[in-house]
């Protein structure tokens, strides 16, 4: 392990809040009130939450000491597949941050809003251009959100052309997301697999389109980092149905300034601002999932939308199509900040670089390992590439037990068992932010583990060794769940 | 570009490994017209310096870069933030880390939450909280829906007409596509949801009301608990001013089956309105309903204690198609800022706080009687309540705006056709008293 950033460091055992309260403190001083105290009526009143009674200290040490258990970009490589971890730059925090923004109320008025509203309109005209698209909405809270949005938009289209539809399509590779979004639209799923080659074939999609088929989910690139490049011809025969091509827009990394989506027959894709725009995860989101559509879904937008008239901006919210609301105000509007802040700070050529380095980045590995891990697919891919534990069954490790070894040698493991179609699957999103030494450290952590899984395997089993914990039982946790203290 | 480390020479050895001559071959699985022959159309990069310039322009067209006196509420609040929360959260390690899925890394993220369901269990009389939902409107709206699964031979559900009007139409948007509607329930002339109109709604699956509702009036939440039991359906609060629960009864102690609430008041800036945060909490019965992320208690291979996210066979990524929602990423990192919120409080400070909140609001409500306003409904309230306005007040209002960044309430009538006139005045600890004379002195 000579020469990887993973080691044991200080880590600080602490306990639960709750454990380290003491009757009468408290780390918040405010101001004595110089109105006179009213007392509701007892009826109505309780008594009061038993919180944590702690100090200031109290609270700064135990965030401290938790921040300390956690593994984030900014501690190391963070290859999940799927993912985009890429850098998180730290302008955006300040810029988000600033008063004008952070300390505006929702309903101000339109007249004393008008820098948010536009850098709104500006943001959405930017995601168009960068999608190919005719009109975008930023109102949806994370990606998710925005697939319940795009399916939202087809589910009214189909109502508007008079008839709905029972069905959608969704590839094997998809994200479990897809099927779950459709199924919030009352759609029944029709699960198709890939071919050979990893990719949709036009002959499986036009075997099972029909008219009551409302349209298909694709992920381009799709989750195996294939690029679907049969998309042109499954759009054509959706079309031809009378169906809609709804485009999951999580993998954008890769295609910046390759391809617009838009301009190849997607109808509606949404994106995901805390991967391709940089946005932090943070721990789980919040993130944005504007959505991009074409200009026979544009009526159906949800509201309100901002609109630019002359030199001012307006929500407007009389859109009699609109699928209606999804956000109680406008949507993640601090992480919109953040992606403005992005797009700006790179420009065309740079977006268009980070993808092709990331492109590069997902190729490298994927030449680097191929002979050390199994390769299902052995094709060009995009931003990622997937392995298995094919190698290792012989020797009984898992992929799993790799994931966790690589924890001890520093670094985050890939996604591990997704996608579905590939058996025991490893894949790795390196992201154009890591250089090729941080790269090449991570390759030679994953051969030193295949050579270990050979020459040590019981220490496999075992790891991670060096993380405050080592692994956890999650069975009994789901059977006896304790979700609270 | 500071962001892209590849020095050319990296370029060109990584391209010889992975059997590339060019960067453009990377790309030749992409058949040729799918490429795009344009070019993104969007403004050339700044240098770090030139975006500071371009987003203080931005920031500064908003009036909220002036320190201003908010008496609006409405589903955001204005509330003092102490220092040690954006210090705290800002830790990258917080920041910049994935959903925890690797727990044995993420163990900081875990407990964190696992603490934060706690406190939001214990704030709302509630045996299960999830680790958080994008806001109250949609957690709302995922409540509806569990309530509506559950009866397969009805197709309503009631909701207060004083459910936040947001709220509402989230609902419809997420319910409206799988044939359910809402059926909603009219208000008093006391400012409450209609107890007798509720009574006689039947063939409902669930009764959804706000305490404190939109016009900031508490509701009796046991007759609609006890409403609930005799029609046999799900009963469930929501609010959007979490701070109420430092003072007043909490929905758990009236029986409520599921609560959605936003918890944007617990430390998290106004921020135009998003991102906030959306609590969920239910009963155990309701716990293998509810959606999203939830994080359990147990040991590792050493006995020792650790966290880890659970119940996963509820969620999308493994139930796909069958999940009970399609929520992947929460709000997280605004679940951690609530719990820091709430343990810098703690129990006597969130009292405190909630007591000024509604003391200043008293306050305010006799100081704008005093010059003429008109209290629209004669009922309990926390820290919002409704007026009816004099004339010629919404003239003040502008000039208070534009000439003292004073924001004196919010017009209902967009919201309620029927309320021309009326207002919605909020007050929270961060006004004074002070502030409060001189808008009154101000709209006389």
């Amino acid at each position: 392990m000579n020469q990887q950033p993973g080691r044991s460091g200080l880590i600080f055992n602490e306990p639960l809040l709750w454990e380290k309260s003491r009757e009468g403190r408290c780390a918040i001083s405010l101001p004595n009130s110089d109105v006179d105290r009213v007392e509701l009526d007892p009826e109505l009143t309780g008594d009061a939450p038993e919180l944590p009674q702690l100090s200031e200290l109290d609270v700064v040490r135990h965030y401290t000491r938790l921040s300390q258990w956690n593994f984030g970009v900014d501690s190391g490589m963070y290859p999940l597949g799927s993912c985009t971890m890429k850098y998180n730059p730290k302008t955006n925090e300040v810029q988000a941050a600033r008063q004008g923004f952070a300390g505006a109320h929702p309903f101000s008025g339109d007249e004393f809003s008008q820098g948010a509203m536009a850098l709104m309109y500006n943001l959405e005209q930017y995601l168009a251009q960068i999608t190919g698209f005719n009109a975008v909405t930023l109102q949806p809270a994370a990606g998710a959100h925005g697939e319940l949005a795009g399916m939202l938009m087809i589910h009214a289209y189909h109502a508007k052309m008079g008839k709905q539809r029972s069905k959608i399509i969704i590839p094997d590779t998809a994200h479990g997301t897809n099927p779950a979004s459709a199924t919030l639209c009352g759609y029944e799923s029709i699960n198709v697999k890939s071919g050979e080659k990893g990719i949709l074939e036009p002959e499986i999609i036009a075997a099972v389109m029909d008219e009551d088929t409302a349209g298909i989910m694709v992920t381009n690139p799709n989750t195996l980092g294939l690029f679907e490049s049969n998309i042109k011809e499954i759009a054509d025969i959706v079309h031809a149905k009378g169906g809609l091509v709804y485009g999951d827009g999580a993998n954008m990394n890769a295609i910046m300034g390759i391809v617009k989506p838009g301009e190849i027959g997607i109808d509606v894709l949404h994106l995901n601002l805390h991967k391709t725009f940089s946005t932090p995860h943070g721990g789980g989101g919040p993130g944005s999932g504007p959505v991009a559509v074409t200009k026979a879904l544009e009526p159906f937008l949800p509201i309100p939308r901002v609109e630019k008239k002359l030199d001012s901006y307006k929500f407007v919210t009389d859109c009699p199509d609109t699928i209606g609301r999804l956000h109680t105000f406008y949507g993640h509007f601090g992480v919109m900040v953040r992606a403005y802040s992005y797009i700006l700070s790179m420009g065309a050529k740079e977006l268009k670089n980070a993808s092709t380095l990331a492109v590069l980045n997902a190729n490298y590995i994927k030449e680097s390992l191929k002979g050390t891990l199994n390769l299902p697919y052995d094709l060009p891919c995009m931003h990622e590439c997937v392995f298995n534990d094919e190698f290792q069954k012989k020797d009984h490790i898992t992929t799993m037990d790799m994931a966790k070894r690589l924890l001890d040698y520093g670094f985050h493991p890939p996604t591990v068992y997704f996608p579905l179609v590939v058996e025991g699957a490893f894949m790795v999103e390196p992201t154009e932010t890591e250089s090729k030494e941080d790269i090449d450290q991570f390759i030679n952590a994953v051969k030193a583990i295949v050579k270990e899984a050979k020459d040590d395997p019981e220490k496999l089993k075992k790891a991670p060794l060096l993380t405050k914990v080592t692994r956890l039982d999650e069975v009994t946790a789901a059977r006896k769940p304790c979700l609270r203290g | 570009m500071r962001y892209l480390p590849h020095t050319k020479k990296d370029i060109e050895t990584m391209l010889k490994v992975a059997g590339h001559s060019s960067l453009d071959d990377l790309f030749n699985c992409i058949p040729d017209d799918l490429k795009t022959k344009n070019t993104i159309d969007i403004p050339e990069s700044l240098s770090e310096w030139e975006l500071n310039a371009h987003m203080e322009d931005l920031a500064s067209a908003n009036i909220a870069c002036k320190k201003y006196n908010c008496f609006l509420g409405a589903g955001s609040y204005d509330h003092y933030i102490p220092a040690i929360i954006p210090y705290l959260i800002s830790r990258s390690e917080f920041i910049t880390a994935y959903t925890p899925y690797q727990p044995e890394v993420s163990q900081g993220t875990l407990q964190g939450i696992y603490e934060f369901q706690t406190m939001v269990t214990e704030l709302l009389g509630m045996d299960v909280a999830t680790a958080s939902h994008y806001d109250c409107g949609t957690a709302l709206a995922e409540a509806a829906l569990i309530a509506l699964r559950k009866n397969k031979k009805v197709n309503k559900i009631a909701v207060s007409g004083l459910v936040h009007p947001s709220h509402r139409q989230i609902i419809h948007t997420y319910i409206s596509p799988t044939g359910y509607e809402i059926i909603e329930i009219p208000y008093t002339k006391e400012g409450l949801t209609d107890v007798g109109a509720l009574k006689g709604m039947d063939d409902i699956a669930g009764i959804a009301v706000q305490s404190p509702n939109f016009f900031g009036n508490i509701e009796d939440l046991k007759i609609f608990k006890t409403i609930a039991d005799e029609k046999k359906v799900l009963f469930i609060t929501s609010f959007t001013e979490a701070i109420a629960y430092g003072l007043l009864k909490n929905p758990g102690s009236f029986g409520a089956d599921l609560v959605a609430g936003e918890g944007q008041s617990l430390g998290i800036t106004k921020s135009f309105g998003g991102p906030g945060l959306g609590l969920l909490a239910g009963t155990k019965k309701q716990m293998r309903n509810l959606p999203g992320r939830l994080i359990g208690k147990t040991k590792d291979a050493n006995g020792d204690d650790g966290f880890v996210l659970t119940l996963a066979t509820r969620e999308q990524h493994i139930r796909r198609e069958k999940a009970s929602s399609n929520i992947c990423s929460n709000n997280g990192l605004n679940a951690l800022t609530a719990a820091i919120y709430l343990a810098t409080t703690g129990k006597i400070g969130i009292r405190e706080i909630a007591q000024q909140n509604h003391d200043n609001a008293v306050y305010l409500k006799t100081s704008l009687e005093k010059v003429g306003f008109e209290s629209a409904f004669d009922t309990p309230f926390f820290n919002e309540f409704v007026m009816k306005v004099p004339e010629g007040f919404e003239q003040k209002r502008d000039a208070l705006i534009n000439d003292k960044c004073t924001f004196a309430g919010i017009s209902l009538e967009p919201f309620y056709p029927e309320l021309k006139n009326h207002y919605l005045f909020c007050a929270t600890e961060t006004i004074s008293k002070d502030d409060i004379d001189q808008l009154a002195k101000e709209v006389q």
